[in-house]
């Protein structure tokens, strides 16, 4: 709390005065916790990217971490990949089908998924249903003093447990993101070509034309530094967590929304080097006609 | 390289009594502007079983942890067997934890591993002695314990709680180590479960040459299990220029100390103390009932 300066002064420039002087004092609070923050955050990341390096993580820690990411998170990521397909298709078929292009509908679905919904999407379920998780399993061990006890016997706890994560969620969101890719381009096929009745071998020519290998990789590439953000932000903020049940749900829930906003952030940084990249090597761009 | 160190941290242990095996010099603790521990000097010998007391909220469990290194002092140092912890590199201290045993409040053991796992962890983190077998260690300790072995396959949240701290200190015991950190190893449990546990302690230091020190705020622990009491005291209510140390002695000199929060500790007494916190919540928060650690009861407000 911002203490009043100038309590015995109530002239209107002394409470001026004093209403400037709590407002740089609760905005230089908001900033300065703010960068401490990314600063934490970032000597975090730094510690575990040595402690990756240092000693090669166990096999016992891994697996269960592998398991979580790559094998539990797939259904979900599969059937949102799904519905996101067929909006797409329900979303924009009347708007294509008005001007007489409706086969050209299969380019802007697939386009979209693969460069966008695909790993936006896969990144997003991974952050809620992994990412959260981790912040309140990670919290819980340090409000119960688990990871106090994993230090006094010798382990370094960036180690056991924050490289695994690190690692799972890295290596296996590329294969969330295809997943959310192929199904996404299933549902969008099933709606447009099943349900609307678009004929389907211009619908695949029309996609296979227009979306390349690059647009693909744009998106696996996007989905591992989503991955590697979801395990850093979630590890730190269960590590930070603050005492009782309601210290571990706010871990959880600042888990999920900090590294929601930062995967859109980076999603915006990294859309413009690799557009840079693209134009670099095909100056013309991709044409849908 | 990893065997030269720990040769020469084990090799630097002096014959019973020579030096103290701990010490801490002018140690200091504190979190932002919150002083939690100030100057605090003590010197342990081996084989020693102190009792460190007081109430919630003056600092025994962060000195524990200071001690071990998990918790870093601001100012002065810890020297374990001649060795300041806070110079040691990584791999060093990590060498020097395998002397350390620490039975936490509520056992802390791994949820996500079963009994067997969580006795065995440091034996994962350290190796197994040379002519032993993990499964054989294991047992022994569960035995020492008085726990059976059908308890072995169990996840943690299958036990009751006296059970827990039992397994907690099994896995303490499993390196055989130098120096043994109880935190209120009898909080939460009741009369019976307690003296189990003290009846355990005392078997330990007979069966092991171990030292022990023990945060508690349970008398008849203390007096049953130390050979010395150390009494600290919340730095905030101190007099100016106060040692937070008000009481360091063995249990028999308790009952002639002069000073009068001593006594007031031992025998359980309010006294005024709680005319003194409805002054301080008429007066508006006081710095007296601070929050200390967010992560740990004893550091927490003691309404």
């Amino acid at each position: 709390m911002a203490t009043d300066p100038f309590p015995n002064m109530d002239s209107p420039q002394s409470r001026l005065l004093s209403s400037l002087h709590r407002f740089a004092s609760v905005w230089g609070t908001v900033v300065i916790d703010g960068v401490s923050t990314v600063g934490d955050i970032s000597i975090f990341g730094w510690q575990m990217v040595l402690w990756m390096f240092r000693a090669k993580p166990k096999r016992e820690t891994l697996m269960p971490n592998f398991y979580a990411v790559g094998v539990l998170s797939l259904p979900v990521v599969a059937l949102t990949g799904t519905f996101i397909g067929m909006v797409l298709a329900i979303q924009s078929y009347h708007q294509f089908k008005n001007i007489g292009m409706e086969t050209f509908l299969g380019a802007v679905i697939n386009m979209s998924l693969v460069r966008e919904l695909g790993p936006v999407l896969a990144a997003t379920m991974l952050a809620g249903r992994v990412g959260s998780a981790m912040a309140a399993v990670l919290g819980t061990m340090r409000v119960t003093e688990q990871i106090d006890a994993l230090i006094s016997m010798g382990a370094n706890p960036i180690h056991y447990l924050v490289v695994p994560r690190f690692l799972a969620c890295v290596l296996l969101i590329p294969a969330l993101t295809i997943m959310a890719d192929f199904m996404g381009i299933v549902g969008g096929y099933f709606y447009s070509v099943i349900v609307f009745g678009i004929d389907h071998a211009q619908y695949l020519r029309n996609s296979r034309e227009f979306v390349g290998s690059f647009d693909l990789f744009t998106g696996v590439f996007k989905s591992i530094f989503f991955g590697a953000t979801i395990a850093v932000v979630s590890c730190y903020r269960g590590f930070h967590c603050q005492a009782g049940a309601e210290g571990v749900g706010r871990a959880a829930t600042a888990a999920f929304v900090q590294s929601f906003v930062m995967i859109l952030l980076l999603d915006i940084v990294l859309n413009i080097f690799l557009d840079a990249v693209y134009f670099a090597i095909w100056p013309t761009g991709a044409k849908l006609f | 390289m990893q065997e030269s160190i720990l040769d020469q941290i084990t090799s630097t242990a002096l014959p019973h009594g020579k030096r103290p095996i701990l010490e801490t010099r002018s140690m200091s603790l504190q979190f932002g502007r919150q002083v939690i521990l100030k100057d605090i000097s003590v010197k342990v010998n081996k084989g020693e079983t102190i009792a460190i007391i007081g109430e919630s909220g003056c600092g025994k469990t962060m000195f524990l942890k200071a001690l071990v290194g998990l918790l870093s002092p601001t100012s002065g140092s810890v020297v374990f067997d001649g060795h300041d912890i806070q110079k040691l590199d990584d791999q060093e201290m990590t060498n020097l934890r395998k002397r350390f045993g620490f039975v936490f409040q509520n056992a802390a053991l791994f949820d996500s591993m079963t009994i067997s796992q969580n006795i065995a962890f440091p034996l994962r983190q350290h190796g197994v002695p040379k002519g032993k077998t993990a499964q054989n260690l294991i047992s022994e300790r569960l035995a020492e314990v008085g726990l059976p072995s059908n308890v072995l396959p169990k996840r943690p949240s299958q036990l009751s709680g006296g059970m827990r701290k039992r397994v907690g200190l099994a896995r303490a015991l499993i390196l055989e180590p130098d120096l043994l950190l109880y935190d209120e190893p009898t909080t939460g449990l009741d009369p019976i479960m307690s003296d189990v546990i003290n009846e355990l302690m005392m078997r330990t230091r007979k069966r092991y040459p171990v030292t022990s020190i023990i945060v508690t705020h349970d008398m008849h622990s203390a007096r049953k299990v130390a050979d010395r009491i150390i009494m600290l005291y919340p730095y905030t209510r101190l007099e100016h220029g106060e040692s937070q140390i008000l009481f360091d002695g063995p249990p028999s000199a308790l009952e002639s100390t002069k000073d009068r929060r001593v006594s007031q500790f031992v025998k359980g007494e309010a006294g005024e103390r709680l005319m003194e916190m409805l002054a301080s919540r008429s007066k508006g928060p006081a710095d007296t009932f601070g929050r200390v650690d967010p992560n740990h009861d004893d550091g927490m407000d003691e309404e």
